[in-house]
C-alpha cells in the first residue's frame, strides 16, 4: 500500500484516473500489430492481463481474510451460544465490556505481551549471532545452514512434544536439572519453557531475516573501516547496524506479530492450566471448548485491532519499510 | 586479516558451528530416541534408547487414526500448495512484469495478510464453514491454507521473477508469440526452480499448521496429523501414548528433514529474498 511512494505510483494513480473501467479492450491478438500497434492499445492489453492474473489470488484473499474479519465484527455485536442459540439476540458493545473487564482476558494478554517481548529480544540478539556465524563461518557453512533450518521447518506441535517429555520428570533428561518436581505444572518456570520452546523454533527465522540484511553490507565498508583501526565492535555498530537497520526492522516487526500469535507450543505444553494462556489460546478456548461464539469473535476482533496496532506503530513510527512496497520497481 | 584465517580461527569458527548444529538437533533427536525406546525404558530419561524397538511405528500405522491423518495432511497440503503457487506465480508475474491499476494495493493487502492474526479467523470462519457445509472438510482447510500462503508464495515468486532476463520474453515476443504464449513457453520454465522452492515453504507452512487444523475440524475426516497429535490416545486407552505420539511426530518430521538436506540452499534463497527484497 502507499507505505512507501515508488517512482512509478504517480503513474500507477493516473493510469486509474484515465479510466480503466470502460473499454473493453480489444486485445490484439494478430501477429503484427504488436510493434506497430499504438502504445496505448498495448498499454490497455497489459493492464488487462494484470488484473486477470491477480484476481484470483486476490479475490480468495479477500474472501477468507476480509469478510471474515467484518462477519467477525458483525458477530462480536451478539450474545450468540452455540449451546444456546435460541438465545441470540443483538447487544451492542457488551460483549467487549464483558471481555475487557475479564481479568482472564488481561491475565492471557499479559502473558502473551511477557512472551513476545521476552523472546523477540532474545531473539533478535541469537539469530543477529547466528546470521553472522552463518553469513562468515569458514568451516561447514553448508552444515550450518542445514541445522540452523531443522527448527523452521520441523512442525511446532512436534517440538513443543519433544519439549514437553524433556521437562517431564521422570521421562526427560531436563527434568532433573532444577530438582523442585515439574517446571511444566509451575507458571513461571512453565512460561520460561514456553518461551525456551518459541526461540528455538524461531530463532533461525530471525537468522535469515538478518542474514538477508548481512549481506547487504558493503565488504569494502568493513575493510576500509578496519584500515581506520575499528575493532570489531566498532564495525558492527557503526557500520553493520546503520546498513542493516531496514532489515532488522522487518524481522523485528515480522517476528513480533508472529510471537503475538503464540498458541501452538502453549497448547501442547501447558493446555493454558496455571494462567499460561495467550490470547490465541484463550479466544481458542472460548469458541471451542465454550462454542461461544460472540465472546470468541470478540477476542478476534480486540487480537486483530492489537496486532493492527502494533504494526502501524512500526510502520509509522520506527519508519520500517514495508518488504514489496518500495521496490517492486527498482530491479 | 588473511593471517587470521589460520588454524586457530578456523578452530573458533568450528566451535561455534558445533554450538549452533547441537542447539538445532537436540530435541529433535530428543523426540526420535523416545520414539524408539520400548516401554519399560521410556521413562528412565536417558537420551538415547538403552533397548531400541520398532513397536511404536508399528503400532501407530496399525490404528487407522494415524494413517487417516497422515493421508490428510498429505492430501491437504499437497492441494493447497499447488493451488496457492499457481494462482500465487500469475499474480507475482503481473507484479514484477505488467503496469497496472491496483498493483501496490495488492502488494499491500497481501503484506498486511501475512501479518494477520490467525486467530482472528478462528471464529467467523467456524460459523462460516458451518454454514457453508465445508466444516470438518478439505476444502475447508485447504482454503485458509491458500490464503496465508499466497503472500508468501507473491513475495518469493515476484523476487525470482525480477532475476529472470526478461529479454528472452521481448525476443518470443518479436517472433510472433503473445505474451501469454512468451510466458508459458520463453518465462516459465526459465521460473521452474524457483515455483519448485516456493512449493516447497508453502508445503511447509501448510504442514505446520495447528490452529486451523484443531479449529476447523472435528474428526478423523480432515484433521491433520500435527492435531490428531494432540488428541492421540495409543492404540488402547489405558496405553501411555507417548512412544506412538514420539513415533507420529518423526514420521511427519521426516519429509522436513529431507527437503531441508537436499534444497538448504534454495530454501534459504527463498526465504531471504522473499522476505527482505520483497
Amino acid at each position: 500500500m502507499s507505505i512507501n511512494a515508488t517512482p512509478t505510483g504517480a503513474d500507477v494513480a493516473a493510469d486509474e484516473t484515465s479510466g480503466s473501467t470502460g473499454q473493453r479492450a480489444t486485445v490484439p491478438t494478430q501477429r503484427g500489430s504488436r510493434r506497430k500497434s499504438p502504445l496505448s492499445e498495448n498499454k490497455k492489453a497489459e493492464r488487462k492481463l494484470g488484473l486477470l492474473l491477480c484476481a484470483p489470488a486476490a479475490l480468495v484473499m479477500v474472501a477468507v481474510t476480509a469478510y471474515p474479519i467484518i462477519y467477525s465484527f458483525w458477530l462480536s455485536l451478539q450474545r450468540y451460544d452455540l449451546r444456546f442459540p435460541d438465545q441470540r439476540e443483538f447487544i451492542g458493545l457488551e460483549n467487549y465490556v464483558t471481555v475487557l473487564s475479564n481479568e482472564f482476558w488481561w491475565t492471557a494478554f499479559g502473558v502473551t505481551t511477557l512472551i513476545t517481548v521476552v523472546t523477540v529480544a532474545v531473539e533478535l540478539v541469537l539469530g543477529m549471532g547466528l546470521a553472522i556465524i552463518m553469513h562468515r563461518t569458514l568451516v561447514g557453512r553448508g552444515l550450518v545452514r542445514t541445522s540452523a533450518l531443522i527448527p523452521y521447518g520441523i512442525v511446532t506441535v512436534v517440538a513443543a512434544f519433544s519439549w514437553r517429555y524433556a521437562w517431564t520428570p521422570g521421562t526427560g533428561y531436563l527434568a532433573d536439572l532444577f530438582s523442585d518436581g515439574a517446571p511444566l505444572t509451575e507458571r513461571a518456570s512453565a512460561l520460561a519453557i514456553i518461551m525456551l520452546a518459541e526461540i528455538w523454533k524461531t530463532t533461525p527465522f530471525m537468522a535469515l531475516l538478518l542474514m538477508a540484511g548481512l549481506a547487504l553490507v558493503p565488504e569494502d565498508l568493513l575493510k576500509a573501516a578496519s584500515t581506520d583501526g575499528a575493532t570489531a565492535w566498532q564495525k558492527f555498530t557503526k557500520v553493520m547496524l546503520p546498513v542493516m537497520k531496514p532489515a532488522i526492522l522487518v524481522a523485528l516487526l515480522f517476528r513480533t506479530l508472529d510471537a503475538f500469535r503464540v498458541f501452538d507450543n502453549i497448547f501442547v505444553l501447558t493446555a493454558g492450566g496455571n494462567e499460561t494462556s495467550s490470547v490465541s489460546m484463550l479466544a481458542y478456548n472460548n469458541l471451542l471448548r465454550g462454542l461461544n461464539l460472540g465472546i470468541g469473535s470478540t477476542m478476534s476482533v480486540l487480537i486483530f485491532i492489537t496486532v493492527a496496532i502494533i504494526a502501524f506503530v512500526f510502520v509509522k513510527l520506527f519508519g520500517t519499510a514495508a518488504p514489496g512496497s518500495d521496490d517492486s520497481e527498482r530491479r | 586479516m588473511a593471517v587470521e584465517t589460520t588454524a586457530r580461527a578456523k578452530v573458533r569458527w568450528g566451535l561455534l558451528d558445533v554450538l549452533v548444529v547441537v542447539f538445532a538437533m537436540v530435541p529433535v533427536l530428543w523426540i526420535a530416541s523416545l520414539s524408539f525406546k520400548t516401554p519399560a525404558t521410556l521413562t528412565d530419561g536417558k537420551f538415547i534408547p538403552r533397548e531400541w524397538t520398532l513397536d511404536n511405528y508399528r503400532t501407530i500405522f496399525e490404528t487407522d487414526q494415524f494413517v487417516r491423518a497422515l493421508v490428510n495432511s498429505i492430501g491437504i497440503a499437497l492441494i493447497a500448495t499447488l493451488i496457492a503457487v499457481v494462482l500465487g506465480a500469475m499474480a507475482a508475474y503481473a507484479i514484477s512484469r505488467l503496469d497496472f491499476p491496483g498493483k501496490r494495493l495488492l502488494v499491500g493487502v497481501s503484506l498486511l495478510i501475512a501479518m494477520f492474526p490467525q486467530v482472528s479467523l478462528v471464529s467467523p470462519l467456524f460459523e462460516i464453514e458451518r454454514q457453508l457445509k465445508i466444516f470438518d472438510t478439505w476444502p475447508g482447510l485447504i482454503l485458509p491454507y491458500i490464503t496465508f500462503a499466497l503472500p508468501l508464495a507473491i513475495y518469493t515468486l515476484s523476487a525470482f521473477f525480477k532475476q529472470i532476463p526478461w529479454d528472452l520474453e521481448k525476443a518470443a515476443k518479436m517472433d510472433g508469440a503473445t505474451q501469454a504464449q512468451a510466458f508459458r513457453r520463453v518465462i516459465a520454465p526459465l521460473a521452474a526452480p524457483g515455483l519448485f522452492t516456493t512449493a516447497i515453504l508453502v508445503f511447509i507452512f501448510c504442514w505446520n499448521d495447528f490452529l486451523f487444523a484443531i479449529s476447523l475440524t472435528s474428526t478423523e475426516r480432515s484433521r491433520t496429523v500435527p492435531a490428531a497429535l494432540s488428541f492421540f490416545t495409543g492404540a488402547s486407552q489405558f496405553e501411555d501414548p507417548t512412544g506412538a505420539i514420539c513415533a507420529a511426530a518423526v514420521v511427519i518430521t521426516v519429509p522436513i528433514i529431507l527437503f531441508v538436506l537436499f534444497f538448504q540452499r534454495r530454501i534459504v534463497s527463498g526465504l531471504t529474498s522473499g522476505a527482505v527484497k520483497g
